[in-house]
Parts: C-alpha cells; structure tokens; sequence
C-alpha cells in the first residue's frame, strides 16, 4: 500500500485530533486537513458533565491542546463546517459551506450524536449533552432565575446521566434521576456496585427513580413542564437532560459503521487508523477502559464488567467507599473495578484473562 | 524532551505507568500522576509519546527541550 500525499480527518474531537498527532508522530509529512463541525478548537469531552457543568473549569481548559501544540503538527483545522457528504470514488468529502476537500485518504471520526426522546425539539428547557455548546447551555439553564432551587429531571441512568445528576446536585439544584434499570448503571455493573451508587446519590440528595419507562415530555408554552413515565406519572421539572446513549454520527454517509466508543478508545482507534494508514496493519485490541467520577466517588474500570455475576472485593473495603473488586464469568478474570483505588486497581489490571482459583480474597 | 504533567487534569488511570513505568508512576492514596523523569533519556521518547497521546484526560505535555 502507498502513503496517500494528503489525508482529510472528518471529525476535530479527540479521535480525529489523535489520528492527525499519530500520523505525525509515525513520521508522515503529507497534507493532512482535519476538519470539524463546531466552531472550537478541539477539546475533551468526559470535562463537560463535571468541571465544565459545575464551573470549576473556564471552557477554555477542556482544550485538549494548546494552540501552540496545534500550530506545531502542521495541519490545517476548517472549524465549523460539518461535513454533509462523502464522495468514495472520488475520495472527496463535501461540507456544509459549500467546500469539496479531495484526498488520498479519508478518515471518519464524527463520533456520535445524542439519541432524544420524541417532541425534545423545539421545547425549551431540554437538554442533551454532548458539545461543549451543550453543557455551557445546560448550566445557564440551570443558573436562570426560574425556580430556587430549579428541579432537574435527568432521563438516563447510565454513566452520563448520573454524572449530570451528581454535578447538577451539588450546583444546588432539586435532582431526580430517572431510568429504567433497578440502580444507576445496574445493566453495566451489576446490582453491587449499582447499590453502591444508588446510596450515595441517595444520601447527597438525589432522588432516584429506578425502574422508570419514560413515555414523553409535558410543556407549556414552549417550554418544558415535566417527563411523563409510562405509569402516567408526571416529574415535574424546569429542567430536562435526556442522557440515553447515543448513535453514531453517520448522517453524512451512505453506510453505517460500528465502533467502540470512549474516551480512550478514541484516542488509541487513532494511533491505529494512523498506522493503517501508513500501511502498517494491526488488530485493534485494546483493554476497555473507563472511568467517572460522581460526587466524592471516582471509579475506574478497566476491562470488561459482567453485570451478572457479583464482583468479588479484593482490596479495600466497600464499607469505606475505598476498595478493588474482580469480576469474572467462566472463572475468568474479565474485569477490574477500583473505587477511590485508581493504582490498586490498575495493578489488578494485568490479572484480567487469569483464572479465578488461587485468586487471594483480600489483601 | 521535556515532560509536565497536570495533576489537576489527571483521572489516575494509569495508562502511563502501563507503558512507561521509567517515567511515570501513581500514588498511592489517589492514583494522581508522578512524575519519576521529567527529562527523559532518548530511547524512552516514542513510549512516553505514546503515553502522553493515550493518556484519557490530556494530562501530560511534552516540549522539546532544547
């Protein structure tokens, strides 16, 4: 395979930033054009439902790279210009302004876009968040002179929805968090770890209601009144945040494409599109890894959980909110969990893959 | 090379000490960044680049050092 004399990146977020870092870093010195949909240089985004939604960050900081950094790699960033189309034959990429960027190669890094629930567009006081656009939005929203404390109702109890929950909580604002599963995030971590998180959103304030089908929006007036369950019961709120996962940003392509999506994979898909690029093939088989941080709590998982089987606690004490737990199937290690325990948890990392027997209970 | 990190960024996963244990370490208590050689030797360059661009909260910087 020949190196490509230019390469455009569709996406300037942290998969499309770490292709064009990667490309560089393995040496190659063709014309390289990464180009984006949002006006900002690129920035991170696991910041936005924590430091940029509490304030604790100026939007600024959650730039991924200073300009200086940027300027150095040598490429050229179209700010602003979503791409709207994609020419395979003639490797050309069509954007919104009217601009066609032909390359040797074209690399698809638009990520993802929130799914919402019917009749969120057009009412005010709904959220999603996934931009940075959204999360300053979403705290002027909660900021605005509408109620004291405003009620926020968060639909979505998964890693985003109760990171908002937490954040927006601790902002001052009257919190429900509301689901289908049994206990945030139950379906990924299984019920004790999920019991875990379910008590301290309990005991910061937050009201949890689990096992919550939401059938749509209420409003008045344009603006948001409430989130009605499948019941018929109606949350009350000023504020809505639909948090319930997101399908990738495809819109603009002919096929569908399939992808892991995080933060790190982000950053490691591009070390590899970069190399296949370059003609250097390699499976792509990383160690998932996430983490979240919500409240006091900063858990960090690595591997795969199975929500099935309950963890077994291995250093620490789930007691002191301080611990590492395994989680297995098949007598396999497949997972890692550290709960305010990032180092012991990491070194537990290289276990996964191991059988359970002989495993030592507690440190 | 010269490298800094952010303490204040970082989410202590660890990715660094993974790939670059020379360089990089975690404490104990919390798992936040240390930072073991801020002027590492040549043939540590390309790991600690690679540990800078995975690193999942953007924490470590590089500059080139004279």
């Amino acid at each position: 395979m020949s190196v490509p004399a230019d390469v455009v990146v569709v996406g300037a977020s942290a998969a499309g930033l770490a292709t064009a870092e990667a490309l560089r870093r393995k040496g190659y010195q063709g014309g390289l054009t990464v180009l984006g949909a949002e006006p900002h240089l690129p920035y991170d985004r696991p910041p936005l439902s924590k430091q940029v939604l509490s304030g604790a960050w100026a939007p600024d900081r959650a730039r991924l790279r200073p300009r200086e950094a940027l300027s150095a790699l040598g490429a050229e960033f179209l700010l602003g210009d979503p791409a709207v189309g994609l020419d395979v034959e003639r490797r050309a990429v069509h954007t919104a302004s009217g601009r066609t960027l032909r390359a040797g190669a074209v690399v698809v890094a638009t990520g993802l876009r929130p799914r919402t629930l019917p009749g969120q567009a057009g009412l005010a006081g709904v959220h999603v968040l996934r931009t940075l656009d959204d999360a300053l939005a979403l705290r002027a929203d909660l900021r605005a002179d509408l109620r004291d404390p405003a009620r926020l109702v968060v639909v979505g109890d998964g890693v985003l929805g109760a990171e908002i929950a937490a954040t927006a909580c601790e902002l001052g604002a009257a919190v429900t968090l509301a689901g289908p599963e049994p206990a945030p995030l139950a379906g990924r971590l299984g019920p004790m770890i999920a019991g875990l998180l379910a008590d301290l959103h309990a005991e910061r304030g937050v009201r949890l209601r689990p096992g919550a089908g939401v059938s749509g929006l209420d409003g008045h007036d344009g603006r948001v009144t409430g989130v009605r369950l499948g019941t018929g019961e109606v949350l009350p709120a000023d504020v809505v945040v639909v948090a319930i996962g997101a399908v990738p940003e495809t819109g603009w392509l002919a096929g569908t494409l399939i992808r892991l999506e995080n933060r790190t994979n982000a950053t490691e898909q591009g070390g590899l599109v970069a190399s296949c690029i370059l003609g250097d093939d390699r499976p792509y088989r990383p160690v998932p890894y996430f983490w979240t941080d919500q409240f006091d709590a900063r858990i960090h998982v690595h591997g795969t959980p199975s929500a099935g089987a309950e963890p077994t606690v291995v250093d620490g004490d789930p007691a002191e909110r301080r611990f590492v737990a395994l989680y297995h199937r098949n007598a396999t290690i497949t997972g890692v969990l550290g709960w305010n325990m990032p180092k012991q948890a990491r070194l537990w990392r290289g276990r996964i893959g191991d059988a359970v027997t002989g495993l030592a209970p507690a440190l | 090379m010269k490298v800094t990190v952010d303490e204040a960024r970082c989410c202590g996963a660890g990715q660094c000490v993974l790939l670059a244990p020379e360089v990089f370490d975690q404490r104990e208590d919390d798992g936040i960044v240390v930072l073991l050689e801020a002027e590492p030797a040549e043939h540590l360059h390309a790991t600690v680049r690679e540990a800078a661009a995975v690193c999942p909260a953007s924490a470590i910087e590089l500059s080139d050092a004279g």
